[in-house]
């Protein structure tokens, strides 16, 4: 009896005792050439062996840590059934872009945090697991459209076509109402189209699920900058729409504002992706400029720095030196635990506790020096983390010849200016009720960014689910 | 997709197009821009809405071929299309009735001023047009200012036209004469712009210059056109194009300007529509 038991218990701990399978990465010495995706992905294998490493819990926490609640036991099994497409479908009654969230989610702070297993061992690869299965649709070429209901003959414009708007838009189609998505730039998207490179997010794949909303009907309008182009009271009063959802992001960029900051060399994050991402500067068939020279340093350390340093590396020449300066400790780093990993492995260097105070530029006003100041850790502050403190008599120049500023971004005010009954902070974000992201004028919704900040693409979809729930009750009632 | 619907040679290189954009041409307001793409691997280049016909539906704009951009927009003809128009972007000239009321116009920045010119006579103004070119053939929209302005003086650089010299000068000249003038706007190269605000500052003469940044986006997202403007940094795109003259940093726009000089060079090697066509032939 005893040994039986000790058997069976030996047997059962070896069942649970498959690790964490690791995502297979292209070698780092190669990758930081070219702009092809860094992770590879997981074969149908290594997805079915990583999904039998859940153990389908009565009370599935990681679906609380999961912003828009995708049911995740559910896929989960039926990727141990094999019934891949399944599974993809199952994800997609609640997201709407599950390849680009199973590549960018925080998902270590959301649903794997929660995941019961991190508790004893390490948890589901639940994000990776969630692309295989969106990656495995789309693919094959089945991707499913959802049915749609008959028209309610109501009409709603989205502005903005981030994570934000483009999931309104879905909901609100599925729904049968009428949606036409005002975009200011020439592709949609948002940042996973200008801000994040194709190494981490290939832009055919964004396209891809975005056209999903094209297909169920959606019109779009491309080069339309509402308060500009038209203003919301004329989306309201003269073009017909009974709602307007605003998810226009953060994307005005802050900058240092330390002597030198206007020199040649020094650019924005968002300039600099913007030219290689959307205007596509690193193929040779375009024409946009975009340039680094030998010695670039990145202000910041979140996700996008991250991004700028990687892909300064990539259209730099042979030899070109990129850094990381961040005034704070590498604990302290906002990146991405997996950003900041591939960044070391591809070379970047990080000049921590490091503080820019000034940006020196030859006679024709050129970089060519960044001074800064060193800096070591205090008492923590408001946000918790220890005050960085700067070292008297620590100044020192770094040689270095293009800056790029990735430090974040705030609102844009061409709708605000516009619309003077729609409330905002002192910062400049939409002020909206929580749960529904009604914003003080009638008819008007907003979520995403706009209304929390520089935040992440899965807490703007589970804005944009919340408000479309919102609208459509307002349509209705 | 926007048609050209007609395609006008004003000057050797420069050309006035009227393009289909409906939206944008019942918004604008005189010193607004677009910002526009002709192809798929284009660049996005800002222009100048020079005229509107919110009827039709159209919107005038004057682009002269400088790089390989320009050089290929200039070789599309009516009926050609151009794939992106975003606009009307930045802010609209502040015309007020001011008196009496100098524009200065350099080069293609003639262009440029047409729509203030016309706007601040329709405002009441008494209008003085300095239209400046570099020699008889480079004088563009002489008609069409002549009939705006009060007054309308011809430059150019090497005296084959109208008086010889710069439109600064003749400004200076002005001043100096004790004409009662209120206020100056100065649009063309940068050199010319800050030239226009030496003249006028001693004068204590209100003057703005439209600064052409370097664009990427035109919506406040890229801080790539930032200018130094006193001791605030603003963005052409959103802030501008128009800024007080007097307190812009002409030294550093110089510099900006420049810095893709090298990749202009390397796009040039790029083949322009009509030169392949005619390598094909
Ligand atoms: C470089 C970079 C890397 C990032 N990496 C990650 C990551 O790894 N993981 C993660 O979760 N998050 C990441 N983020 C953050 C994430 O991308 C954003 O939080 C998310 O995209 C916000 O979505 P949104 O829909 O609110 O706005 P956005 O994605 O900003 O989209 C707003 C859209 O509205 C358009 N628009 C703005 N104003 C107007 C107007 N007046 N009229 C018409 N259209 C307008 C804009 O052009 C834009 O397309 C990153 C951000 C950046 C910049
Ligand atoms: C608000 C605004 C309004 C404008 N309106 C007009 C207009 O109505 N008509 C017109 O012909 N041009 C106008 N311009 C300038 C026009 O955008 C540039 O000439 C064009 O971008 C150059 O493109 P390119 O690639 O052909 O030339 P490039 O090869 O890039 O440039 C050729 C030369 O022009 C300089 N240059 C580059 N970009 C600019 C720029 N943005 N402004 C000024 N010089 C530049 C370069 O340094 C170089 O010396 C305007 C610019 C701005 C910012
Ligand atoms: S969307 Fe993000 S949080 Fe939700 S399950 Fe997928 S990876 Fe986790
Ligand atoms: S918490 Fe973890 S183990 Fe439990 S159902 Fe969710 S993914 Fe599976
Ligand atoms: S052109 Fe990008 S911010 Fe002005």
């Amino acid at each position: 009896m005893a040994e039986r038991s000790k058997k069976r218990s030996r047997r059962k701990k070896k069942k649970e005792r498959i690790p964490r399978q690791p995502m297979p990465v292209r070698p780092a010495e190669v990758r930081n050439k070219d702009f092809t995706e860094v992770a590879l992905g997981f074969t149908p294998e290594l997805a079915q062996k990583e999904a039998q490493r859940c153990i389908q819990c009565a009370n599935p926490e990681c679906i609380d840590g999961c912003p828009v609640a995708i049911r995740i036991p559910e896929f989960i099994q039926l990727i141990v059934d094999g019934e891949f497409s399944a599974a993809a479908q199952k994800i997609k009654e609640t997201n709407t872009l599950p390849a680009v969230c199973g590549r960018v989610c925080p998902q270590e702070e959301q649903c794997e945090v929660v995941c019961i297993l991190g508790k004893i061992d390490e948890p589901v690869a639940i994000g990776r697991l969630e692309r295989f299965a969106a990656d495995y649709e789309r693919e094959q070429g089945d991707v499913e459209i959802p049915e749609l209901p008959p028209s309610t003959g109501k009409k709603v414009a989205v502005v903005g076509s981030g994570p934000a708007g483009i999931t309104v838009a879905y909901e609100l189609l599925r729904k049968g109402h009428a949606v036409t998505v005002y975009e200011a730039l020439h592709d949609l998207g948002g940042v996973l189209v200008y801000g994040i490179p194709e190494f981490r997010l290939p832009k055919a794949i964004v396209a891809d699920e975005i056209d999903t909303i094209k297909k169920m009907g959606a019109e779009i309008k491309l080069n339309m900058l509402i308060g500009k182009t038209r203003t919301v009271d004329e989306l309201l009063d003269e073009d017909g729409f009974d709602a307007v959802f605003l998810g226009v992001g953060a994307g005005l960029p802050w900058f240092l504002n330390i002597p030198g900051e206007n020199l040649n060399g020094v650019s924005s994050a968002n300039e600099f992706l913007t030219r290689i991402n959307l205007m596509k500067a690193y193929r040779e068939e375009y024409i946009t400029p975009v340039k680094v020279g030998k010695k670039v340093a990145v202000i910041g350390a979140g996700n996008v720095a991250m991004d700028a340093a990687r892909s300064a590396l990539r259209v730099g020449d042979e030899g070109t030196e990129v850094s990381i300066v961040y005034r704070r400790s590498r604990e302290q780093m906002p990146a991405r635990e997996e950003e900041i990993h591939h960044a070391e492995e591809e070379g970047i260097i990080f000049r921590l506790l490091t503080n820019p105070v000034r940006i020196l530029g030859d006679d024709d006003g050129y970089v060519n020096g960044l001074e800064c100041i060193e800096m070591e850790l205090g008492e923590p502050d408001d946000s918790g983390r220890a005050r960085p403190i700067p070292i008297e008599g620590s100044e020192h120049v770094l040689d270095m010849d293009t800056v790029i500023v990735a430090l974040g971004t705030s609102p844009r005010t061409f709708i605000s200016d516009t619309t003077p009954d729609l409330e905002t902070s002192k910062w400049g974000n939409y002020i909206v009720n929580e749960e529904t992201g009604a914003t003080s004028k009638p008819g008007v919704f907003a979520g995403g960014d706009i209304v929390t900040g520089s935040a992440t693409v899965i807490l703007a979809m589970g804005a944009g689910r919340d408000a479309a729930k919102a609208i459509d009750e307002y349509l209705q009632g | 997709m926007h048609k050209i619907l007609s395609k006008e040679k004003l000057a050797p290189k420069i050309y006035r197009f009227t393009v289909e954009a409906p939206p944008i041409a019942s918004s604008r307001k005189p010193g607004q821009f677009v910002v526009l793409r002709e192809f798929e691997e284009g660049e996005r280049l800002p222009f100048t809405i020079v005229d509107s016909d919110p009827e039709a539906g159209t919107i005038d704009l004057i682009i002269q071929a400088a790089g390989y951009s320009t050089q290929r927009l200039c070789a599309l003809d009516a009926g050609d299309t151009i794939l992106d128009i975003l606009g009307p972007l930045g802010k609209q000239t502040d015309i007020e009735n001011y008196g009496t009321v100098a524009c200065v116009g350099g080069g293609v920045g003639t262009a440029v001023i047409y729509p203030i010119v016309k706007a601040m006579k329709e405002a009441g103004n008494y209008v003085i047009t300095l239209n400046g070119a570099r020699s008889e053939d480079f004088v563009i929209l002489e008609e069409e200012l002549e009939e705006v302005s009060d007054e309308l003086i011809v430059t150019t650089d090497d005296g084959s036209y109208g008086i010889e010299g710069f439109g600064s000068t003749v400004l200076q000249k002005m001043l100096e004469e004790g004409r009662e003038i209120d206020f100056v706007v100065a649009i063309g190269p940068v050199l010319m712009m800050r030239a226009v605000a030496e003249v006028t500052r001693p004068f204590d003469v209100g003057t703005i210059a439209s600064l052409n940044a370097l664009m990427v986006d035109g919506t406040g997202m890229c801080g790539g056109c930032r200018v130094t403007v006193g001791d605030e940094v603003k963005f052409a795109c959103v802030d501008g194009p128009e800024f007080d003259a007097h307190l812009v940093d002409f030294e550093e726009q110089v510099a900006k300007l420049g810095y893709y000089h090298e990749e202009e060079d390397e796009c040039r090697m790029h083949k322009l529509p009509h030169e392949l066509e005619q390598e094909k032939a």
